[in-house]
Formats: C-alpha cells, structure tokens, sequence
C-alpha cells in the first residue's frame, strides 16, 4: 500500500460525489429524513421511538452506504477504468481502502447529523454519550461500505449489485433485534443472528440507550469493526489484476 | 543495437470457452507497430496479454524485460483500452491529476498531456459532456502521463476525423522517436501505411508481420487491404 495513491482515490471518490447532487443529498439528508418519519409515526404512541429509534440510527446509514458502495465500484469495473488503474501502481487495498475512506468520511458527516437531528430536534433519549453513538453509527456505515466493496466482486452489472440489498441485507435487519429481541429467537435463528455483524451494530446502539456503561458498547464495535477488516480483505482477495 | 520491447512465446488465451489466441508468437521492436486484423480476430486480447490484465492459459509474455503484468512494468506501460475507461462526472484535467498523482508524477505532465492530444481548450469541460473523439483523446492523455516506455493503445482513432487522426499518428511516431515503442491496434486498414510496423492478425493469428512496404510487395498487392485479402486466400483455413 501507498499513502499517496490511497489517499488520490479517496480525494477523487469525494470530488466525484461533490459533484453529484442527488446522490450527496440521499447520503446526508434522507437519514434525516427518515428518522423524522419514524419519530412522526411513533409520535403518540409512547416511547417506542427511544426504544427503535437507536436500531435505525445504525440500520440506516449501514443500508445506504451498501448501496452506493457497491453501485460505486461496480461502475469502476464496467467502465474499465478499474483494469486501468489495476494495471497501473495500483494496490488493490490503495484501491478499496481509498474507496472506504471516502465513504467513511461521508458516513462521518451522516452520521452526525442524523444523530444530531434524533438526539437535539426529534428528542429521543440516550444515557450513553452521545459522540459514542455517534462512533457506533459511523462504524456501521463503514460496514455497510465494505460489504459492498465485497460483493460488488459477485455482480456483473449494476442491477446484480442492486440484488444483493435483498440478499445480504434484509436478513441483517429482520435479525438484528428490532423487530423480536435476540434472546427470544428460535434457538437456531438466535445462533445466525449471533454470527451477523448488523446484530452487534445494532446492540451496541440499543445499550447506549439504556445504560451509560462504555464496555459493552466497545465491545460490539470491536466485532463489528473486525466484520469491516474482513470485509476489505476479502474484497482485495477477489480483486484480479488480470481477468478472462 | 535495438533490443525488442515485447516478447510473446506459445502464447493460449481462451475467452468465453473458446480458444481466442493459441500459440501465439510474436516479438515487437522500438518504433510505431500496427496490430491490423477484423473485429473479433483477438487484437485486444492480445493487447491486455501484453499489459497483463488478460487472464492467459498458457505462454509467455515478456515486456522489457520483465514478466507481463509485474510490478515493475506498471508505471512503463502506458494503456489506452478499448473503452475510454476515464470518469465521465470528473473533467479533463481532474481525470489526468487522478491519474497522475496515482503514477507520481508532477502537475506539468497533465499540461503535457493535455496539449498533445489538443485538448487545451476543454481542459475544464466535463468528461461527460465531451463529444466521442475529444473523450477517446483524454483517454489517450491519460496512458501518456509519465512518458511511459511501452504505449499500448486499443483503437484509439476510432471515430476521430482526418485531421485528427493525421496529428494523433504525428504523435505516435514523436513519442516512438523519443525512444520508446508504440504498439496501436485498428481495424481500419488506411491506418496501416502509417506504420513502421505492420502486424496482420486473423482469427488469433498474426499472418504477417513486417514493414507495410515489405508486406505490399510480397503479396504483390498496391494497398494494405488487398495484401491482406491475398494472404488470407493463400493461408490454411
Ligand atoms: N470478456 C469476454 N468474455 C468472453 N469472450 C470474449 C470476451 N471478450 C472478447 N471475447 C471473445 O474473444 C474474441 C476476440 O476478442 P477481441 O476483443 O480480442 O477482438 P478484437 O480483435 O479486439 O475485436 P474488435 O476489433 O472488435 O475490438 C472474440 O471472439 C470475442 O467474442
Ligand atoms: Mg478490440
């Protein structure tokens, strides 16, 4: 790995993304957004929105980071400007570490003011420190950043990329705990969502709101920022130089 | 003495199933060669061999004296593919300082390259927004970045119009006189005359390779085309 051409792809990921617009506002606004909705929705039916409202504050920006990830990269393999670059002193981690520290800067800025608008506008409660929801919060977007670094390996076109939302997803979400608590899940089911990185995302959001005890907290972020580092490694493993 | 850039032995390339290049041998020199053949007779293939972005089954494929592909050679080879392959949402002289700072080389050279292509006066514009011709040029700039000893450029005067293309082999035999060597392939057979080097590829294989005047007067033939005709009829099908 070189610093220098590292930090060229990231700086060439966010001139990209300063260019456009609509993608810009999807990644910055539309958390906002939604969080809004929910708290609107939950509005006069007690304190559901402190209960789910942190589990969407790690769900959301996982959901939108994938998509644009793997969008992202798959347009660098079709347009052929990833074969140049491999054929170039490219390293495929200068590649993919550059494309993580680009949309980690960008889930930086989501995360913050989706946070800021949950926690300052919408009130929703948190005993924890609030700059650590705000860590949790960007370490899932970078999640959802290397997975879709990772699968954008298996999509031959964009709509390929687009399929594996439902595929690798959704699964995450139904099994995180929002919906059912994970110790009340079939045994079996308890056991996969034991193995998903979104279930210690959501966890370490979930403790922040009822306990102001850091320990957990870094413990879920550790399994989930190793869930990142294997993300990476295995998408430089299926990154090819040459291909058929 | 002149020692060869490209050195390609018993080279097999299988695309899709099918055998694409097989046992292919060739050796390329200094100065400007053309790779002349019809759609689909493997020139990219074999061009991709050559940088090392093509997956190969079997051979050898040697470029400055190192193994295809390998690290040292990444930063000696410039590549121009098929496709333009820059960022269209990024202008001109953003797409070139990307490259750049990926090959290390300084803000000048972008200026250098914009100019050869002749592409000063878009240097702003929007790599989107430029017409086919103008796009396949940044693409062009780009593989010249860091005066590279090997250029390997897939087509790169497909679509433009006389004048350009005129300038643009201009170029082609600036750079190779500077000492390095130009491998270009087209499928437009008037380009060939503008070679020091002529190779003719059909269905994988090169079936001549020598001067464009040594090839005419071989098939005794007046133009490229026709020679091309007459060693097809003579070759084994
Ligand atoms: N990605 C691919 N997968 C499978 N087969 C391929 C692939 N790319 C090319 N081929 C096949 O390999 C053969 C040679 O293709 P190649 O692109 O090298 O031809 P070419 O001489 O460059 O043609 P053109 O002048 O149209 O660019 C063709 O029969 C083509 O169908
Ligand atoms: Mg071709």
């Amino acid at each position: 790995m070189n610093p220098r051409i590292t930090m060229a792809v990231t700086g060439r990921v966010l001139s990209q993304l300063r260019r456009d617009h609509r993608t810009l506002a999807m990644l910055l606004v539309l958390p906002c957004l939604l969080m809004t909705l929910l708290w609107w929705m939950y509005n006069d039916s007690g304190p559901i929105f402190d209960r789910i409202g942190p589990a969407l504050l790690a769900i959301f920006p996982f959901i939108v980071m994938f998509l644009v990830t793997s969008v992202t990269t798959l347009r660098e393999r079709s347009s052929g400007t990833l074969e140049r670059l491999l054929a170039m002193p490219m390293g495929k981690l200068d590649f993919l570490v550059g494309y993580a520290v680009a949309f980690g800067v960008v889930a930086a800025l989501q995360s913050v003011l989706a946070v800021g608008v949950s926690v300052g506008l919408l009130g929703l409660e948190i005993v924890g420190h609030v700059w650590l929801l705000t860590l949790v919060a960007v370490v899932d977007a970078t999640l959802g950043t290397a997975l879709g670094l990772f699968v954008s390996a298996f999509a031959r076109t964009e709509f390929q990329a687009v399929q594996f939302m439902p595929a690798i997803v959704v699964p995450q979400i139904l099994l995180c705990g929002l919906l059912v608590p994970r110790d009340s899940m079939p045994d079996v089911l308890g056991a996969i969502s034991d193995v998903l990185p979104l279930s210690y995302a959501v966890d370490a959001m979930t403790h922040l709101t009822v306990s102001s005890s850091a320990g957990e907290v870094w413990g879920d972020l550790v399994v989930v920022a190793a869930f990142v580092l294997a993300g990476l490694a295995l998408g430089a493993a299926t990154l090819r130089r040459r291909t058929a | 003495m002149m020692k060869s850039t490209v050195e390609v032995s018993g080279l097999t390339v299988v695309r899709g199933g099918r055998p694409v290049l097989t046992g292919l041998d060739l050796v390329i020199g200094k100065g400007v060669t053309g790779l002349l053949g019809p759609s689909g007779c493997g020139k990219s293939t074999l061009l991709r061999s050559i940088v090392g972005v093509q997956r190969v089954d079997s051979g050898t494929v040697s470029v400055l004296g190192e193994p295809a592909g390998s690290a040292p050679l990444r930063d000696r080879i410039g590549y121009v593919t098929q496709d333009s392959s820059v960022y269209l949402d990024l202008s001109v002289t953003e797409n070139l300082r990307f490259f750049a700072r990926v090959l290390g080389v300084g803000a000048d050279e972008v200026d250098r390259a914009v100019e050869a292509v002749d592409l000063t006066s878009h240097r702003d514009a929007l790599a989107g927004n430029l017409s086919g011709g103008q796009l396949s040029r940044v693409s062009l700039a780009v593989a010249l970045l860091g005066k590279p000893d090997l250029l390997v450029l897939d087509e790169p005067t497909v679509g433009l119009d006389p004048v350009l293309r005129r300038d643009l082999w201009e170029l082609f035999h600036r750079i190779a006189d500077a000492g390095a060597t130009v491998l270009v392939s087209s499928h437009v057979m008037d380009e060939a005359e503008r070679c020091d080097r002529l190779l003719l590829m059909r269905e994988g294989r090169i079936i001549a390779d020598d001067t464009p005047a040594a090839i005419k007067a071989a098939a005794g033939a007046d133009d490229i085309e026709t020679a091309f005709l007459a060693l097809v009829e003579a070759s084994p099908a």
